[in-house]
């Protein structure tokens, strides 16, 4: 009786079991090799989250897979906040997608680790023509290739249109821009009670204040290849210091935005809290979904001080090192690129497209969303020079973010954070190169 | 007998709708923003009732994502965790309360010990050894692991209930000649009804709620659970769009809450049964 209600109950959990195993347990990059007769199979993962451009990049595969029925491509939807987890962990099983989307800040890193594939010898010169050099820059180390840029990001600056003409300015255009001491002057004019000429979201700052350090030439890292050192010299401290004098000296900036992400700063600007609201071009997106009825906005041109260069990444479409068919890989990443093709990505995620044909497109120039301020920004990104260096990631989550919230909560100066950024950076940066 | 005064039971009723109230306000919330217009999420001063009761958060939600697939597989894999993780915890409880040897007491020590190991320190191993095994990518990788990770809590839970049942219980039923499989599955096992129910819950929810292991070991889009498929209402910088995740959340909580009021009455019952037998 016994063994019979064993043996019973091992069957049930035996079935149950195996009427779970649904999945497929091929470990592999997903293919058959494509011999004899099979197509080509790629697994193409992307991160792309917002409506549009999963079903930009839904159209995008779907039409590849039509023309190419040679090379087919399973389209995997992975997500940016576990991204890298994700990869790391793919990469040392083996599994890791054939083509992959991420950031070019990372890849360094995986080429290092011999993750990602060289594209350099695959390219052809037309998608190498097409897209900016200095979006080739941010995904070319040395003389490898570990990524094909095609998605940017820059800094303009947002407003609240009628509070700005009910206090007699004048808009900066694209070819007249505000500089950084025109945005005070202004932000201070339009600080009464109850309203802030401006607030400027630090959440996590280190990116954008050391993308924005780029308008006066700072850089925050010397010898950035070799053994790179962090710095804070004079060019490096204009960004904070002038944006610390906004929010203690002339008090014309909103201290709420220490804690805010660019997305927490809407509600208050849609209230008429915040006159101007800097930010990155994608939060045009959340803007036009979220703002009330007759809000009435507009983008301002990026800030300039001795330039108005500011330093960028790319979002990136990058080749898994242990893919079986880097060929068709390739071709399938230039296809998805095309100009055409970006037009659609950029519309869908609201950033800078690197194609400059794409650039070209009615529909990433037009005014009604600030599309036309937008993609002029694109002249000015060059590489942002700390993708290069190694370590950046652990400086700028240990060191840097917590010592610019600290010296924009104004709990420690100028010169303190110029210690904590160097002296503890370079004891981070230092393990790097050992 | 004491009796209450009306202001002692008026502060009693009060503490416990307070409570109430901060039990059940997140999910006011999660209905509240879902029914909202993205307009009104943003507003500054936020609104307890929607001004424009809208849908579209959910017909976003159900457009975008395959929300009803990524719920069943859910229920598959925290339904199997939470039985196989019972059947099995229930006699080695069993072994460890009544059996007591330095075997035992160091398997117990070591089922604690291995709660405090962080998820992410084995990840990769294990991540190795379910490919080895042909079990990456799959809903038995996932769940054996789910398993494993329930287990030992289960274990320490149930062993805890079993050493409540007075042993002399056992001794009857042997002197009536039952075995001891008899034994635990007439006897033992009823009286563990509340205990095996607090375990079958905690398995379920943490499998109901993991993330880590999921975004690590299933990689089929048709396979992913609902933790997989909510996080993709989140993008880069943490900005969220707020409707249809709060819409795909609500829709996901409903059959873990029809889970845990079936449960819960299972709960009670199993509470009262013991007590009428002891």
């Amino acid at each position: 009786m016994r063994s019979i209600r064993f043996v019973a109950l091992a069957a049930v959990t035996g079935l149950v079991l195996a009427a779970c195993g649904g999945g497929d347990d091929e470990t592999g990059s997903g293919d058959d090799g494509g011999s004899g007769g099979e197509p080509v199979e790629l697994s193409f993962q992307t991160l792309a989250w917002q409506t549009a451009s999963v079903e930009a990049n839904e159209a995008i595969v779907a039409a590849w897979n039509e023309a190419n029925p040679d090379i087919q491509v399973e389209l995997i939807q992975g997500d940016w906040n576990n991204v890298h987890d994700q990869l790391m962990t793919s990469f040392e099983g083996g599994t890791a997608p054939d083509v992959f989307h991420y950031e070019s800040t990372v890849l360094q890193d995986f080429g290092d680790r011999g993750n990602v594939l060289d594209l350099a010898e695959y390219l052809s010169d037309e998608i190498r023509d097409d897209i900016r050099a200095g979006a080739w820059d941010t995904a070319t180390f040395d003389e490898a290739v570990y990524g094909v840029p095609f998605l940017q990001e820059s800094q303009v600056v947002f407003a609240n249109r009628k509070l700005l003409e009910a206090a007699g300015v004048t808009l900066p255009t694209v070819d007249d821009p505000w500089t950084w001491d025109e945005f005070a002057d202004v932000s201070a004019q339009l600080t009464t009670d109850g309203q802030f000429g401006a607030v400027v979201p630090l959440n996590a700052p280190a990116n954008r204040i050391l993308n924005l350090a780029r308008n006066f030439g700072g850089d925050y890292f010397t010898d950035l290849t070799g053994e790179v050192q962090a710095v804070f010299d004079e060019a490096d401290q204009e960004v904070p210091r002038r944006i610390h004098e906004m929010l203690y000296t002339d008090n014309s900036a909103s201290p709420d935005g220490i804690g805010m992400s660019s997305a927490d700063a809407l509600p208050g600007f849609f209230a008429g809290q915040y006159a101007m609201l800097p930010g990155a071009i994608w939060l045009r997106q959340q803007i036009i979904e979220q703002a009330p009825d007759g809000f009435d906005w507009v983008t301002l041109p990026a800030l300039e001080g001795e330039s108005s260069a500011q330093g960028a990444v790319s979002q990136t479409l990058s080749v898994s090192a242990e893919t079986e068919h880097p060929e068709e890989a390739v071709q399938f990443i230039e296809y998805f690129l095309n100009a055409e093709n970006q037009v659609q990505l950029a519309a869908g995620d609201w950033l800078l497209p690197t194609s400059q044909e794409a650039a070209q497109s009615p529909e990433l120039n037009d005014p009604a969303t600030g599309w036309d301020v937008a993609t002029a920004t694109a002249e000015n990104l060059e590489m942002a020079p700390f993708q290069q260096v190694k370590g950046f990631e652990e400086w700028k989550s240990r060191i840097a973010n917590p010592a610019f919230q600290e010296y924009f909560s104004d709990q420690i100066s100028l010169e303190d954070l110029g210690a904590k950024l160097v002296d503890e950076g370079n004891a981070v940066l230092e393990r790097y190169q050992r | 007998m004491n009796r209450s005064t009306p202001v002692a039971t008026t502060l009693k009723y009060l503490a416990l709708a307070g409570y109430l109230v901060f039990l059940a306000f997140p999910l006011f919330w999660l209905i509240s923003t879902a029914l909202k217009t993205p307009q009104e999420i943003a507003l500054i001063e936020p609104t307890w009732i929607p001004n424009n009761i809208t849908f579209d958060n959910f017909r976003a939600a159900f457009d975008e994502q395959p929300i009803v697939r990524s719920i069943l597989n859910t229920l598959l894999v925290a339904g199997v965790s939470c039985l196989v993780t019972v059947v099995l915890s229930i006699p080695a409880a069993y072994v460890m309360a009544r059996y007591r040897s330095v075997l035992s007491r160091m398997t117990l020590v070591w089922v604690l010990l291995s709660q405090i190991f962080p998820f992410i320190l084995v990840i990769i191993p294990l991540f190795l050894l379910l490919r080895d095994l042909g079990l990456y990518d799959t809903y038995i990788g996932l769940i054996a692991v789910y398993v494993v990770w329930s287990m030992p809590f289960a274990l320490w839970m149930l062993r805890s209930y079993v050493e409540t049942i007075p042993i002399e219980l056992e001794e009857a039923a042997s002197m009536d000649g039952a075995s001891k499989v008899r034994t635990l599955a007439s006897v033992i096992a009823p009286l563990l009804a509340p205990g095996v129910v607090a375990a079958g819950l905690f398995a379920f929810v943490s499998a109901w709620n993991e993330f880590l292991f999921a975004l690590v070991l299933i990689r089929d889009p048709e396979l992913q659970t609902l933790s997989l498929t909510l996080v993709k209402f989140i993008g880069a910088e943490g900005v969220a769009r707020l409707g249809p995740l709060a819409a795909a959340s609500l829709v996901a909580t409903i059959p873990s809450l029809i889970f845990f009021a079936f449960m819960q009455r299972r709960l009670t019952g199993g509470l009262l049964g013991g007590a009428v037998k002891s």
